[in-house]
């Protein structure tokens, strides 16, 4: 057979197992260990993260069509409720429960071990669900209009609280569970060496992961108490920098998991490898000590705290934050980029690009999430929370457009292209209609794309976020919106319907595979692209000339991407220097 | 490999294209470190949260003075009230309206007090697009000078019930 599976890895020597008798088997593509009772909870948590996927998803095109004022679909009730919805199952039902999949699959495959704990993987999972279907019981009800921060003094009915208090423990019981499966991993000596980038990446996601949880526990019990009239309601400010120390944090979660994945599937479809083992490590360490003070983006036009505080920590510890992402910006292409030439695709600057596989879905989801998270997600993110800046951006659209193009076009696309591999690998399922499959990332960056731009752009023309009428019909001074807000909010619109096509395509193709497709147990997966054959000269030409660092193709992009955030940084502050004093 | 282990001595340093564009990177950051400092001192837009604790009815009572003392008309029935250039001036956000509409003059200081009746709101002057935070309990002071003249909107950006849609308001600024 020609095809070969591209990221098919030597099987390395392992000394030791830990594994049950009957709880491990062989990975008929890769010959890894892989531990089944893993396997199993990996199973029920992308099940129910893709549930909880299709569940926002439908309260994204709701919300979508009612903030486009052509369509105006919902009523002002139902918009709220399904903002709270969306907001919740989106960002932390359907997140959270893809990785604690890709924590209980990623150290237990990569590292040869079993599961730290069957018992506290059902427990965790349990709290997880319970939560979940708690929350959206009371919102769907009506008892929770208080949208996803819940702001205090808004009030929603305690199960609201307890839901999520229960979620969370549910999700830090799965952290716990990896935790203990790297501890194993260590004690019976399954592994040699240090551990892999990918899993030194998850590692990093968990250890935020926990301090992310233990910011939720903070501020959700003594709400949960107050709504239950055993306490005095929480000091409003208060709540806000403790809830953003859930509610940002959980998104450098994301970022963790996303970049661990980027390698992941870099090496899966390319076979790409880290330039530099210890700056990819480092970064991640730069992400654990400087990411953890962005709830101040959320503060930075409060009352109550400080100039001094606010730039101090807006600046993520002088950006170092940032840093990390920006190298990471550079070592995932750039590792693409060698692997690519080294293959012969050593034409021009951008041959090694124009020729990857982007007829596989692992890698055109992967890439499009690198280049939307970074010149959308990266380049908005430091420049609305640049502290004086953010005046011009709080609370308007400009907000979610760029949350958009960080946790769903950056995030959520990244896990979309780990599922082409995660089903046939741990499910041992194929894949129905494989050239929707190979379509779907395409989609849904594309629609993301305009609604990131769409969101952004009318923002910035000060058209609010968690608005369900911009245009203020009915009160008492009537406020317009600006013409060119008009285009960018039908512009969001038509890219959420683009987006939501791409949404359900995944939904009905990965339910299609897990319930009803072709098992290839026995056999191996069959390979999403086939290497093209590829002449030997070219390829000793390469080898001769350059090492590992020969990257023309990179080094352009990264040019043009600072650049990009050169330009749009300062035009800001321009904006900022037209509009009236204040101190 | 990024999925492999990695035997004993993979430390490496940066070296290349990756070493020069961490530096870059890196002085790209200091360049946005320093530039908020740089503009805190020399720029004119600053979100200082200037604020002291204050209850809602101690404010309201503030509002009402404040009122009652530079009330100079009414608009669509809310009190229209010219503070005087360099003094204090104050604004009552609460479910679903700003009390009172003020009017300003071009190029003069106000201190403007805002504070909350109720729920969290959004201060949102629009069409200039500056965006505060309104929280009850605290008394928000923006030193705000007008810059341009005209009407201007000022709408909530913090959801506050089903209403929020409703509560917009005006500021006038004369030349």
């Amino acid at each position: 057979m020609a095809t070969t599976v591209p990221g098919t890895m030597p099987i390395p020597s392992r000394p030791t197992r830990n594994h049950p008798p009957g709880e491990v088997r062989t990975c008929d593509t890769t010959g890894l260990t892989v531990c089944t009772t893993a396997d199993k909870f990996v199973r029920y948590h992308a099940v129910s993260a893709v549930v909880f996927l299709a569940v926002g998803g439908v309260g994204a095109i709701l919300l979508a069509l009612t903030r486009w004022p052509a369509v105006h679909l919902l009523s002002a009730e139902w918009y709220y409720r399904v903002l709270t919805l969306h907001g919740l199952n989106m960002l932390i039902f359907w997140i959270l429960n893809f990785e604690i999949a890709l924590l209980y699959f990623l150290p237990t495959a990569l590292l040869g071990t079993r599961l730290y704990s069957k018992a506290l993987a059902w427990v965790g999972l349990a709290l997880m669900t319970v939560g979940a279907l708690l929350v959206d019981y009371v919102i769907l009800v009506g008892d929770a209009d208080v949208l996803m921060t819940s702001y205090v003094p808004l009030l929603a009915h305690p199960l609201f609280y307890l839901g999520v208090i229960v979620f969370a423990v549910g999700a830090l019981v799965g952290v716990g569970n990896f935790f203990g499966t790297l501890y194993i991993a260590k004690r019976d000596h399954t592994y040699e060496g240090s551990m892999p980038l990918v899993v030194f990446g998850a590692t990093a996601a968990a250890i935020i992961a926990v301090v992310t949880l233990l910011h939720g526990a903070v501020t959700l019990i003594p709400t949960f108490l107050w709504s239950i009239g055993l306490m005095d309601a929480p000091d409003p400010g208060w709540y806000r920098i403790t809830w953003w120390g859930l509610g940002h944090m959980s998104q450098q979660v994301n970022v963790c998991a996303m970049v661990g994945v980027w390698y992941f599937l870099g090496t899966l479809t390319t076979g790409a490898k880290p330039l530099s083992e210890s700056v990819c490590r480092g970064a991640f360490v730069l992400y654990i000590l400087f990411i953890n003070v962005a709830s101040a983006h959320h503060i930075l036009v409060d009352p109550g705290v400080g100039a001094s505080w606010k730039i101090w920590n807006t600046s993520y510890a002088m950006y170092l934050a940032v840093l990390a992402s920006m190298i990471h910006g550079f070592t995932v292409p750039a590792s693409v980029e060698v692997a690519m030439r080294k293959k012969g695709y050593n034409q021009g600057l951008f041959g090694w690009l124009i020729n990857a596989p982007w007829g596989n879905p692992g890698f055109s989801g992967f890439f499009f999430s690198l280049v939307i998270f970074g010149f959308g997600g990266g380049i908005t993110g430091v420049v609305l929370g640049t502290q004086q800046i953010n005046i011009m951006a709080h609370n308007t659209l400009r907000i979610p457009g760029h949350f958009h193009v960080t946790v769903v076009g950056g995030t959520t696309l990244a896990f979309m292209a780990v599922t082409y591999y995660v089903v046939p690998l741990v499910f041992r399922k194929e894949f129905y209609a494989r050239t929707l499959c190979k379509i779907q990332p395409w989609l849904f960056a594309i629609g993301i794309t305009m609604v990131g731009i769409g969101m952004s752009f009318a923002g910035s023309y000060g058209v609010p976020r968690r608005t369900w009428d911009a245009e203020h019909a009915g009160a008492a001074f009537p406020v317009g919106i600006d013409p060119g807000a008009h285009v960018m909010l039908g512009l969001m619109g038509i890219g959420a319907l683009i987006a939501f096509t791409a949404l359900l395509l995944y939904v009905g193709l990965v339910v299609a595979a897990v319930f009803f497709g072709r098992s290839n147990e026995g056999t191996k997966m069959q390979a999403w692209h086939i290497e093209r054959d590829l002449k030997e000269s070219v390829k000793r030409e390469f080898e001769h000339e350059a090492g590992d660092h020969h990257v023309p193709g990179t080094v352009v992009l990264v040019g043009v991407f600072l650049a990009s955030f050169v330009v749009y940084y300062f035009a800001n502050w321009k904006w900022l220097a037209d509009v009236w004093w204040v101190r | 490999m990024s999925i492999t282990t990695q035997p004993p001595g993979w430390f490496r340093a940066p070296e290349g294209a990756e070493r020069v564009w961490i530096g870059v990177a890196f002085l790209w950051c200091m360049v946005m470190t320093v530039a908020m400092p740089y503009w805190h001192f020399y720029g004119k837009q600053n979100a200082t949260g200037d604020s002291y604790r204050v209850t809602p009815i101690e404010f309201r009572d503030r509002v009402d003075r404040f009122i009652e003392t530079y009330k100079i008309g009414e608009d669509k029935g809310v009190p229209l009230v010219a503070p005087p250039p360099g003094g204090d001036a104050y604004l009552q956000a609460q479910m679903w309206k700003w009390t009172p509409v003020l009017q300003l003059k071009k190029g003069q200081t106000y201190r403007l007090h805002i504070s909350s009746m109720d729920l969290q709101h959004g201060f949102s002057l629009q069409p200039v697009n500056m965006n505060f935070q309104v929280l009850p309990g605290y008394d928000h002071i923006l030193t705000l000078t007008p810059t341009s003249s005209g009407e201007f909107s000022i709408v909530c950006n913090e959801f506050c019930g089903i209403g929020h849609h409703l509560m917009t308001g005006r500021i006038l600024v004369t030349e």
